[in-house]
């Protein structure tokens, strides 16, 4: 525990300068900006995919209902922050809805015009968070008994059945039906992102090293013998569960306020699958493998490989560069991962595992 | 034998799989500091009568009491009412149902080893016995996960590496579990269970596919944890020296019935308990 | 009720084509334990083929081939993206299902720019307007129950009356054991994915007779629900999947005709949660226990 050395030392030098690096990023560029747009996504996803690692890679959960928590988060950061003067226009089917306050303001009221929007924000998030939780406590009930594969297509149906409902036009007042939520605030710029990111994930990653952590994994290793051991599997499971989902509602908040726009739509199972895949990407267990394959992946999509759907790629201009061979490339270098390097990039490996000495390096095989 | 210094009792133990009558009203009782071994032929039931004491399976009939509290009870129910082959199928019907999780069951005081090794095997044999230190927790999840459970941490992490000296494990304790010899690992398995602080240690087959030295080792090894830990144990086996060896008393079983019991002399001298184990001439 | 009619005729045809995908789904997880999320995409390219292969050559030539792409199709997923993982644990091989289904639909993407094919040549005489009952509805909804129940029958003689049939039922029983007993396992999945996917090609052919395009995504919810219909019929039953099917297609079109379309989706999964939390194994599936 006490070990206050090399590797941890590097591990705070890297966090430091991405840090600085967001910070000179919002300094020299302006907001809209690809490189701060890239990081900004790059961050949500990298919660949501953390979120999703707690639970598929650390507890053993085969959970796909990603993307109905992430739903549940957007629709809550939407609703709580639309400025009360424009929801005549957003809600412009359903007279201007039900909902007649928006937290920032509210805040802004209280704490003053620079912190008190904020504050508001932070808090719908947190409210967005609470909400999916409470959700994957009453879905979990019924839900978690399932094994594996069943466990999939539950959460699954359940994330398509939020869909629907928040299309439903008897909901309009609240959710406006199918129509787009917009209008609403975003917190800032990439550095505000990659704080508030790395809070989250840093949260996370106490939890898995603290003593529940341990016992998700010895849940995820061996059920039976976790059982025999004391563990009161519904009670963990339930609670890798609700955590999972907290953060996913929460990342789904920080995609609303990143997209500027929300529509219930967007919220496909297509979402968890592409979520899914960049956990498997970064390696079933690492946390540091799901952060790293976020940026890679959102950075390549939305940046790097933009030229392979335009025509020109490095320089090369070619007919087959048109629209949609860029996901092409990138879903069979996925395929490629998932056939012949199964622990992805990382394998269960941590930040700080990279720089310790070589030596030490036969304790990470093992994992298959 | 008095009520209090039973730590195990079993009455009218019955599981019925379908028509299957695996173990047919098992009765037996384990005194404290006791270790008693519950041997029979390969399918007899031992594993299966284990599992329904451990709260793995529900057993169709029969109760358990554990210290002297009555913790499994069941009759037969729904189909089983009219299947059922066992005996005393109406002692039970007005009492009711107890069927804990196996944790429950654990955290009372009831720890077991599994007879095809079950560890985690990702941890290292230091993390094996500290999961198992979870469930003597007093945190939650908050201040396990913001650190204000240090103390409580500090404390188990001083436990377990106690432990693993006394099992003689301490030197391999940042390896993998699962990298372990396989001696080391029925030994971690012992080790784990013991984490937990049991009164009763539950060990299903301890022995299986060792050579004989290892076994030798086991057996001294049996003896010393029931005198360190003050526990009293429950084994099944079929190491039949190991078996004579360190049993006060001895349960067998065949056909899921209890044919026999007594201390090793008296069983090495059971024509039934022969014949089980070699075959009857005339069983054609 | 008169109303409610047109939507129980379509609710029994929808239901027949969601049979055909269905039993794609059921006889790969009896046998590989495996959610194939990659079905419901082969469902999706199929339908692509027939649009393409309608619009340049005539009838006879453009449903074999269909039949024959799709087929190939199935078979190289699981030759290229399962076969590999037979080994590893059930969370990789189904992690490899979504990647396929990933890669399907980008491909798709690509070879389509993302636009929906419009179905410009439907086959003749099924797509042909008919009235029944009063009603005007495509012969291809009158078409489709039959169709199906005799698929079916064949299938169920060629599974309990074939070679390769006795070699699927033996491998969903215990795939080990059917290993050791010389059966080969490779040639029967190969042939299961064969005929889950030449039924979910014929499934295609009927479904988008009735839609005026295909679009990728197409291939996603009728997957999904014709799984759901698997797992309600308990899965890996042939004759649980067709049940399942053809009950899920009516319930769902009976909402849609009560007025609660957005519902109809949302119906489907709801069923599922409740199925699998009461019954885990569905209607006619047969009880799984671990062994400790």
């Amino acid at each position: 525990m006490k070990k206050t050395n090399r590797e941890t030392i590097i591990t705070a030098a890297v966090l430091l300068v991405v840090l600085i690096g967001a910070f000179a990023l919002d300094a020299a560029l302006p907001s809209y900006h690809i490189a701060i747009k890239v990081v900004k996504k790059a961050c949500v996803y990298s919660l949501v995919a953390v979120s999703m690692n707690l639970l598929n890679g650390f507890t053993g959960l085969f959970s796909l209902g990603q993307a109905g928590f992430m739903l549940l988060g957007a629709y809550s950061y939407a609703v709580l922050c639309i400025p009360v003067a424009k929801r005549a226009g957003v809600y412009q089917y359903f007279d201007g809805g039900l909902v007649q306050f928006s937290l920032p303001e509210i805040f802004s009221g209280v704490l003053g015009g620079t912190v008190g929007p904020v504050v508001g924000m932070l808090c719908a998030l947190l409210v967005g968070g609470l909400i999916a939780a409470l959700c994957a406590y009453l879905i979990g009930l019924p839900v978690l008994r399932l094994k594996s594969d069943y466990l999939a297509i539950a959460t699954l149906g359940f994330a398509e059945i939020l869909r629907a409902f928040f299309q439903w036009n008897a909901l309009g007042p609240l959710t406006n039906g199918s129509n787009l939520l917009k209008n609403y605030p975003d917190l800032g710029g990439a550095a505000a992102y990659v704080i508030l990111v790395g809070l989250f994930i840093a949260v996370i990653l106490l939890l898995v090293n603290s003593t529940y952590g341990r016992a998700f994994m010895a849940i995820r290793d061996d059920e039976v013998a976790a059982e025999a051991m004391g563990i009161n599997l519904a009670h963990h499971k339930r609670l890798a569960f609700i955590i999972s989902s907290f953060f996913a509602g929460i990342g789904g908040g920080m995609l609303a306020m990143y997209m500027g726009t929300v529509q219930a739509l967007s919220f496909k199972s297509a979402m968890t699958y592409e979520i899914l895949l960049i956990v498997v990407m970064g390696g079933i267990g690492s946390i540091t493998g799901s952060v790293l394959t976020s940026f890679l992946y959102i950075a390549s999509l939305e940046w790097l490989l933009r030229g392979l759907d335009s025509g020109t790629f490095l320089g090369i201009s070619s007919p087959i560069f048109k629209n949609g061979f860029r996901m092409a490339i990138v879903s069979v270098i996925i395929m490629v991962v998932v056939l012949f390097f199964r622990k992805g990039i990382m394998g269960d490996r941590e930040l700080p595992d990279l720089f310790r000495k070589k030596a030490k390096k036969e304790e990470v095989s093992g994992n298959e | 034998m008095s009520e209090a210094k039973n730590v195990l009792r079993l009455e009218h133990i019955t599981m019925q799989f379908g028509g299957v009558v695996a173990v047919d009203d098992l009765s037996m009782e384990i005194n404290e500091g006791e270790i008693v071994a519950l041997i029979g032929p390969n399918g007899a039931g031992k594993t299966t009568a284990f599992n329904a004491i451990t709260g793995v399976y529900e057993p169709t009939n029969g109760q358990v009491y554990f210290l002297g509290e009555p913790v499994v009870r069941n009759h037969p129910q729904g189909k089983m009412k009219k299947q059922y082959k066992g005996a005393e199928a109406e002692k039970y019907v007005h009492e009711t149902v107890l069927n804990p999780t196996p944790d429950k069951l654990t955290a009372l005081g009831m720890a077991r080893t599994f007879q095809n090794i079950r560890l985690w095997r990702t941890q290292t044999v230091f993390d094996n016995v500290l999961i198992a230190k979870h469930m003597l927790r007093t945190s939650n999840v908050f201040s396990a996960t913001f650190r204000v459970n240090r103390a409580e941490e500090k404390r188990q992490r001083a436990e377990v590496l106690e432990l693993l000296k006394i099992v003689g494990l301490e030197d391999v304790k940042d390896e993998l579990a699962t990298s372990l010899p396989y001696g080391k690992q029925r030994r971690l398995e012992i080790a784990r269970a013991l984490a937990t602080n049991p009164k009763l240690l539950m060990l299903d087959e301890p022995a299986a596919g060792m050579n004989p030295q290892e076994t030798d080792e086991l057996t001294a090894f049996i003896g010393r944890i029931r005198s360190e830990f003050g526990v009293t144990i429950l084994l099944i086996e079929h190491h039949m020296d190991l078996v004579m060896d360190i049993s006060d008393r001895i349960y067998v079983i065949d056909f899921g019935k209890l044919i026999a019991h007594g201390t090793p002399e008296q069983i090495q001298n059971d024509q039934r308990v022969i014949d089980a184990y070699l075959g009857v001439e005339d069983d054609a | 009720m008169q109303g409610l009619l047109p939507y129980l005729i379509n609710g029994v045809s929808v239901g027949g084509q969601y049979a055909l995908i269905a039993i794609g789904y059921t006889l790969v997880y009896g046998i590989l334990r495996l959610i194939n999320f990659a079905h419901g995409d082969v469902f999706m390219v199929a339908g692509l083929i027939m649009v393409y292969s309608s619009a340049t050559m005539p009838i006879y030539l453009s449903i074999p081939l269909v039949l024959v792409l799709t087929v190939i199709l199935g078979f190289t997923i699981e030759r290229a993206a399962y076969k590999p993982l037979r080994t590893a644990p059930r969370m990789s091989v189904m992690i490899s299902a979504i990647g396929v289904s990933y890669l399907i639909q980008n491909l798709a993407f690509y070879f389509t720019g993302g636009l929906p094919q419009p179905v410009t040549n439907p086959i003749p005489w099924i797509s042909d307007n008919v009235t029944l009952f009063g009603e005007s509805t495509k012969r291809v909804t009158l078409v489709t129950p039959f169709l199906t129940v005799a698929l079916v029958f064949a299938l169920v003689y060629l599974i309990n009356n074939t070679k390769i049939g006795m070699g699927m039922r033996a491998v969903s029983k215990d795939f080990e054991t059917a290993q050791l007993m010389g059966i080969r396992i490779n040639s029967v999945i190969s042939m299961t994915f064969v005929i889950g996917s030449f039924l979910a090609a014929v499934g295609a052919m009927l479904y988008f007779t009735n839609y005026p395009s295909v679009a990728i995504t197409s291939g996603g919810m009728p997957g999904l629900k014709a799984f759901v219909a698997a797992v309600f019929g308990g899965i890996g039953s042939i004759p649980g999947a067709v049940v399942g099917a053809f009950l899920i297609g009516i319930s769902e079109e009976l909402i849609k005709g009560l007025g609660y379309s957005t519902f109809s989706d949302a119906f489907t999964f709801a069923l599922l949660i409740v199925v699998l939390c009461v019954k885990p194994t569905g209607l006619f599936g047969e009880k799984v226990t671990d062994k400790v």
